[in-house]
């Protein structure tokens, strides 16, 4: 029954209808490339989204898909999933479904470690409802909710999930397609949990919010690409550096006051303990350059896995149930004729 | 052996009341299962504070158990007790208003101290000071006699202590000619890792008994006979323990896994409890985070072609109402458990109320109907959560099932089902994929047929979103969305084609009928019968089916003189029954989170035949 699926086949029928030059686009085209890569039959594999614009991604492709409310898609696929293990579920979300009404869920789902493949689109602003600030939208910003600025610290995304203990978060940016796709893929092979954060430009309401690291003049010196096992090195001359100064983390360039690389921090997107990914959820524009790739990636039992082991556990000691004998269980007595 | 004389009764009510760490629960549960292996037909009521452990001997912590035991047919715990078991000053203050006067009061003496009664805020010892004129009092050293009896074990004084429930359960049984063998078959279960504290137990509970034979306090012991009850296998079980094996049940006879998404909420959790010990069955219980989660899991599950069961009390129902919303949009099948208790808000969580009718009926955004069907005791909610599961999955909708803190935690004798001879649910998926259609109806039901993910050329989306009839492509077009909102009401009252008519215990025409629903059923049942003993023209119709109400309801109701319709809320059924027949009728209510007393409802009922 194999056949080999093109981008094409993950493509539904339905017209795409976000806003023109919208960052969505960029990522539904990584997605629709990376599903035939995948090998996954489009059967098996499910969108659930919440909502908000990122939401109405299911429509736009062909395999299953669930549009649910508000800050729920977490739960919903966490029961589908836990109840279907076989598939492949991805949740789409955005900063104000799963950082705000639906935080709660999110949290949990990554505790539990669920195995699902989140996308976050991150844009700072709630679009769909026409332009008020976000949990992630900075301290400030002035929106139609916020017309002297909003007073709310943001969140981190990333400090939030590794916080959470996430044993996969990469953070990825909409501009970039072919290294969005490369983290895309890294997050399905992930078994347990995959957070993916996906840096989104929302043209209508908070246009270049993520301009640092985008522009072609700046982006060299304002991304930090991690690479596993590899020093943290970036700036357009490579000649920048991360280095902990005690438990801070620092730049440095590279030949000043005798700094080499071996004093610079060696990613290691496998540490067992969550403190270095932690670090870098820290890292922030303009005092730090922002860190894109595999924060971590760590193994872990899947809730999905433990879920269904322990049924076959039970039921290699206990058997298959036998309803006749569970209810006639217990204190049981006859009445004759 | 009894040197007394026996006076032969068909039905007594008792009620076991102490503190909260006495083991009162656990000692009418004991006489419960013993009276049902004599044979006697029973019903339970217990009735306990939400604190866990309130401050020993005050009021607060009273905790207490009632059970009828009888040789006629028993539908409800009794109004009144018969004989009050008060084990300190606090359980007689708490209970004695429900005595009737010449009911037979047994106190543990001993723990009328100074201390004990200030904590219960008496200010005199009511063992002397007459306010128990009036009453049986058997006054017993409980506590003493259970140190003493123990004198040889080798355990200290407050284990000792502890073993006081059974010294009284022993003069119960000597009292009603019970047994004494299950009660020592349990505790050798119970401690059989402690095999001191069994010892222990059991020298208690003869102690009482041989007590109760030997001491002048007790003139006589009582006989209540085995009940004439159909013949079978019979065992006790809750309300919400006989929800759970239901939902086992029909996750069987329709071959879909359980999956049981919740939050633990007093007065439902026991379901939890319950399922999470038969993981051989395939039940996958979730806790989730929160009631929103434990719904939206739930959906997430019947999505992927489970069978998804939420269960919860009123204040849970309120954070579902968005995502059943959702599930009646995208007309998924689910089971929506509401163990009602008494609100609004956190109200009081341990004790019953019909509280939630008209929030399971209309407590959504948007036209949104949903099925609602309910328990009426203990023993039928295996029953109701097969058909609740029946209609879920042919008619692709949420169906919320109505339980309440009286029917969850009370017990009864159940005739158990042979699992041969359950009904089989059929589950409607689509064949062909060259015409499949994810919002196509069949005539019959005007229900969509189930696509789940992982079925190869059925691949398709469904979302909140207004969809166009059949595709479910997203839609804004007007009349699509009349369309769409018509027949979605018409899918749910098609479900009164597919359910039993209404009937009636009484005549089938006359000058009352009492219409009830839920928990109300005993007390009701047995008003109606008593008033028709008196040669009354009164008839019952309890409704188990809320929403679509069966088909000959109206025609029912409008072939008597007057309608009664009692209820445990501000009179919500009657509301509802008014507006959609435009019959006159009487509404009675009582919202004090306690059943209805079966006096209470024939004197309604008396006054309403003049």
């Amino acid at each position: 029954m194999s056949q080999t699926l093109t981008k094409k086949d993950f493509a539904s029928d339905q017209e795409v209808r976000w806003c023109p030059g919208c960052g969505d686009y960029a990522i539904l085209n990584a997605v629709q490339s990376l599903m035939p890569t995948l090998g996954i039959p489009k059967e098996k594999t499910v969108f659930v989204s919440g909502i908000g614009c990122s939401s109405r991604f299911p429509y736009y492709m062909s395999t299953y898909g669930f549009h649910t409310i508000h800050g729920r898609a977490a739960a919903i696929a966490t029961g589908l999933k836990t109840v279907n293990p076989e598939l492949s579920v991805w949740v789409v979300t955005g900063d104000g479904d799963s950082l705000s009404i639906g935080g709660n869920h999110f949290i949990h789902a990554i505790r539990r470690n669920v195995d699902l493949n989140v996308l976050l689109f991150n844009n700072e602003i709630y679009g769909l409802t026409k332009g008020q600030y976000s949990p992630t939208s900075p301290t400030g910003l002035v929106t139609k909710s916020s017309p002297f600025g909003s007073l709310e610290r943001s969140f981190s995304a990333a400090s939030l999930s590794i916080g959470a203990e996430a044993t996969f978060f990469a953070r990825t940016i909409d501009s970039e397609p072919k290294y969005m796709q490369e983290i895309f893929a890294r997050a399905a092979a992930h078994k347990g949990m995959s957070v993916v954060e996906i840096l989104q430009n929302c043209v209508i309401f908070n246009d270049g919010a993520h301009k640092a690291i985008t522009d072609r003049a700046s982006k060299d010196d304002m991304q930090l690409r991690l690479e596993h096992g590899k020093p943290m090195i970036f700036g357009a001359n490579r000649d920048k550096g991360i280095r902990l100064n005690g438990i801070t983390p620092e730049v440095v360039t590279l030949g000043e006051n005798g700094i080499s690389e071996a004093d610079l921090l060696i990613h290691d997107e496998r540490a067992p303990e969550p403190t270095l990914a932690y670090f870098l959820s820290r890292m922030r524009s303009p005092e730090f350059p922002t860190p894109l790739g595999v924060f971590r990636s760590v193994e872990a039992p899947s809730f999905t896995e433990k879920v269904h082991q322990q049924i076959e556990d039970i039921r290699n000691k206990k058997g298959g149930g036998d309803l006749r004998k569970l209810l006639f269980s217990g204190d049981t007595w006859e009445v004759k004729e | 052996m009894t040197t007394k004389s026996r006076i032969e009764l068909d039905h007594v009510t008792i009620r076991f009341a102490g503190d909260s760490g006495d083991g009162m629960q656990l000692t009418g549960t004991q006489f419960t299962n013993t009276s049902a292996i004599v044979g006697n037909d029973l019903a339970t009521f217990p009735d306990f504070p939400a604190e866990i452990r309130a401050p020993a001997g005050t009021l607060p912590g009273v905790s207490s158990f009632q059970v009828q035991i009888g040789e006629v047919d028993i539908y409800t715990p009794g109004d009144e007790p018969d004989v009050l078991v008060a084990m300190n000053p606090a359980a007689l203050k708490a209970n004695l208003a429900a005595l009737p006067k010449g009911a037979t009061l047994v106190v543990d003496e001993s723990q009328f101290t100074a201390r004990n009664l200030d904590k219960a805020n008496y200010a005199s010892n009511p063992l002397d000071d007459g306010s128990l004129d009036g009453y049986r009092v058997i006054k017993v050293d409980i506590s003493k006699l259970t140190l003493n009896a123990l004198e040889s074990v080798e355990i200290d004084n407050r284990a000792k202590g502890r073993c006081k429930n059974f010294f009284a359960l022993g003069m119960m049984y000597w009292m009603y000619n019970r047994p004494m063998g299950p009660s020592k078959d349990w505790i050798e279960r119970k401690f059989a890792k402690k095999p001191i504290l069994a010892e222990a137990n059991k020298l208690a509970m003869t102690a009482g008994f041989n007590y109760a034979n030997t001491a002048d306090l007790m003139p006589s012991s009582f006989e209540v006979k085995p009940a004439s009850i159909e013949a079978g296998t019979y065992r006790s079980i809750s309300g919400n323990q006989s929800l759970a094996l239901g939902l086992i049940a029909a996750s069987r006879q329709a071959g879909l896994p359980l999956f049981l998404g919740t939050y633990p909420i007093t007065p439902a959790t026991d379901i939890l409890h319950e399922l999470a010990k038969h993981k051989e069955y395939g039940v996958i219980t979730f806790q989730a985070e929160d009631e929103i989660a434990a719904i939206c899991s739930t959906i997430g599950a019947s999505y992927g072609g489970g069978l998804g069961i939420t269960s919860t009390s009123g204040p849970g129902m309120c954070l579902k109402a968005e995502a059943m919303g959702l599930a009646v949009k995208t007309e998924l099948p689910l089971i929506i458990i509401d163990v009602q208790r008494a609100g609004p808000s956190t109200g009081m969580p341990t004790k019953t109320e019909q509280s939630d009718l008209m929030l399971s009926l209309y407590g959504r955004h948007g036209e949104s109907p949903i099925c609602v069907i309910s328990c009426s005791r203990p023993t039928d909610c295996f029953d109701v959560a097969l058909e609740a599961a029946r209609i879920a999955v042919t008619f692709m909708t949420p169906v919320i099932l109505l339980s309440d803190g009286y029917i969850a935690n009370g017990t009864g004798p159940w005739k158990l089902p042979d699992p041969d001879n359950l009904p089989t649910i059929h589950v409607r998926r689509p064949v062909d994929p060259s015409e499949f259609q994810p919002f196509k109806r069949d005539e019959e039901h005007l229900a969509r047929a189930w696509a789940i993910p992982g079925m190869p050329g059925f691949e398709h989306r469904i979302g909140g979103i207004e969809g166009q009839e059949n595709t479910g492509n997203v839609s804004y077009d007007p009349v699509n969305h009349a369309r769409m909102s018509q027949l979605r009401a018409d899918k749910i009252q098609r479900i009164a084609e597919f359910i039993p008519e209404q009937s009636v215990s009484g005549p089938e025409e006359g000058d009352l009928l009492v219409i009830s629903w839920g928990g109300t059923y005993g007390a009701v049942y047995s008003a109606v019968q008593q008033m028709q003993r008196q040669g009354k023209s009164v008839a019952h119709a309890h409704l188990r089916y809320l929403n679509p109400f069966p088909k000959n309801l109206e025609s029912l109701m409008r072939k008597y003189k007057q309608i009664l319709v009692p209820e445990l809320n501000m009179g919500q059924l009657s509301k509802v029954l008014k507006y959609t027949y435009e019959i006159p009728l009487e509404s009675y209510t009582k919202i004090q989170g306690q059943p209805f007393k079966i006096r209470e409802l024939r004197e309604k009922i008396e006054q309403m035949l003049g």
